[in-house]
């Protein structure tokens, strides 16, 4: 089959497995409609369609070099595409920049964590609490400090961002994307890396996160720590849509197991 | 005691150099950019509070008031017109682009104003202070001074350890591209330090012209003592730039007590003994506070 367009936008309209109770299919929160991205005549994403229901959880998965940051990146702002749109909860976002639509709702983790050095785990939270999140005053240090405990990092509020852990950096970086009050939370590889206990405590969390009701795109290498989470999955490679649907069928299918796991190898 | 009186005029003078390094440390130590046109804009301030004290008549504090704002606007310019733009290639271009800046400055007020020197009149205030016993006198001019740079530099240390801009300007500083993500708009906050920043170099200015005569050339010696200051002190601690100053202030006085030549010496011996022995300068790197 080739990997055009319009079959994969089919199967994304198909409900997802946790929608299913729903008689219609809820209009996407967020939406990557015909993506390109060049960097000169390197094409990095070529006509990518992707959609999320509110409070769906998808995965992301594919080789490296198959354009799945890239991506992350134009959903977040960081990088503007080349061709197409991505629309939010039915606006047209494709222009607005990483801080407005980190505000309007569209948080993000990086893969590496990124803590502002020179402040505490608690500042660094407060401050997306205030300037991501709009809360005020004592209802942002509340709210911070219930972002904390929510990600096990309370205990660790006071200490200097710079001497924490690997698996403490990685808690306090989805600590402060949660402190923006995203609808979506953009994931990329925050298993990577962890211990497989690790692993199942972040796991828990993000799990707790969708109970929340918050969508979730998940970047991620670890595929067992993945399909624990997500409701659909989209497998990537060479910057198109190879397969995209129920998590196990997707990864299955001959040639996700050829471009994926064959080049794992 | 001469020497007492000495110290004490140091301190007098450290608050001026306080002044002037304040705005230098917020964009060096902060923002991480170096803005070597910083001597010359806090020279433009002065200028422009003697041009606006003489053509509507008025005190020069008054004019000070007056300037400020019009300085700050100026820091937006500079920010948004030529350091967002060679931000993007690196710290290198940043310091070429304004080092373009001082040149392209000192030569218009040159041009406009002559080489002359010239001197802003703040009337008995200049001469008057607290005689306190035979040689020690404290003029009220250099009071004044140490209690608008302790106000500023506290109040901007206070401003960034506790309020909610003071985290996102930190933040920003830290990491510009980590900061958006979590909405924070950095070209706003970029757009603000720099604004606190030249308006400071403005007050700067006008208290050292108030102080001794200025032209359009003293820029440059006013930006090595001010890097002196924040070296001093310590990157990003504006305490430190405050004592950074009164350190480099009490130095030149004090060299001078011993010889009158030996002024500017001094102050540059300190600060090698303080980069030779103290690198990370007297109030050390970047604190966190909550």
């Amino acid at each position: 089959m080739s990997p055009s367009a319009e079959p994969m936008t089919a199967g994304a309209g198909k409900p997802a497995p946790a929608a299913d109770s729903a008689a219609a299919p809820a209009p996407p929160v967020l939406a990557a409609n015909g993506i390109h991205r060049r960097f000169g005549s390197l094409v990095v994403l070529e006509g990518i369609d992707i959609t999320l229901a509110p409070g769906e959880a998808l995965g992301i998965v594919g080789p490296n070099g198959a354009g799945k940051t890239t991506l992350l990146d134009i959903l977040s702002g960081a990088q503007a595409p080349s061709e197409g749109s991505v629309t939010f909860q039915g606006q047209d976002v494709t222009r607005w920049k990483v801080d407005r639509r980190c505000r309007s709702g569209i948080g993000r983790s990086h893969q590496v964590p990124r803590p502002f050095t020179g402040m505490t785990a608690y500042e660094n939270v407060l401050v997306a609490s205030v300037q991501g999140g709009s809360h005020r005053r004592r209802a942002a240090q509340q709210h911070a400090l219930g972002v904390l405990e929510r990600c096990g990092m309370l205990g660790q509020a006071n200490r200097p961002a710079a001497a924490l852990t690997l698996l403490e950096r990685k808690r306090l970086e989805m600590a402060r994307a949660l402190a923006t009050d995203p609808q979506v939370l953009l994931l990329d590889e925050i298993a990577g890396g962890l211990t497989d206990a690790e692993t199942d405590e972040l796991i828990a969390t993000i799990q707790q996160l969708r109970a929340d009701g918050i969508a979730i795109v998940w970047i991620e290498h670890v595929i067992h720590a993945l399909l624990r989470v997500i409701d659909r999955l989209v497998c990537l490679a060479q910057g198109r849509v190879l397969a995209e649907g129920e998590p196990d069928a997707v990864m299955s299918d001959p040639r996700v197991v050829e471009a994926y796991l064959g080049s794992a190898a | 005691m001469n020497w007492i009186n000495a110290i004490v005029q140091g301190v007098m003078l450290g608050g001026v150099y306080a002044l002037f390094a304040c705005g230098l440390s917020l964009m060096f130590g902060v923002m991480r950019t170096v803005n070597l046109s910083h001597g010359d804009l806090a020279v433009l301030g002065a200028f422009l509070v003697a041009v606006l004290a003489a053509a509507v008549g008025i005190s020069p504090f008054f004019a000070v008031l007056l300037v400020l704002p019009v300085m700050g606007l100026v820091g937006v310019a500079l920010q948004r017109g030529i350091l967002s733009k060679a931000l993007r290639t690196g710290e290198m271009s940043s310091m070429l682009a304004t080092f373009g800046l001082a040149i392209v400055l000192q030569n218009v007020l040159l041009e406009i104003f002559s080489a002359d020197s010239r001197s802003l009149d703040i009337g008995s205030l200049s001469t008057s202070g607290l005689q306190l016993g035979s040689s020690v006198s404290i003029p009220y001019l250099g009071l004044l001074t140490v209690a608008v740079a302790v106000a500023l530099l506290g109040g901007l240390q206070l401003l960034l350890a506790r309020t909610g801009i003071g985290r996102a300007i930190r933040a920003t500083a830290a990491d510009a591209d980590t900061a958006e993500l979590v909405g924070i708009d950095s070209r706003r906050v970029y757009a603000w330090a720099a604004a606190i920043a030249v308006a400071t170099a403005g007050l700067a200015g006008a208290f050292f012209a108030m102080r001794s005569s200025f032209s359009p050339s003293m820029g440059p010696t006013q930006l090595l003592f001010a890097f002196e200051v924040v070296v001093i002190g310590g990157l990003g601690s504006l305490w430190g730039t405050l004592a950074g100053g009164m350190v480099l202030g009490v130095a030149q006085t004090v060299g001078a007590q011993v010889d009158p030549r030996f002024s500017i010496v001094a102050g540059h011996a300190v600060f090698l003994a303080v980069l030779a022995f103290r690198p990370q300068g007297l109030l050390g790197m970047r604190r966190s506070r909550t």
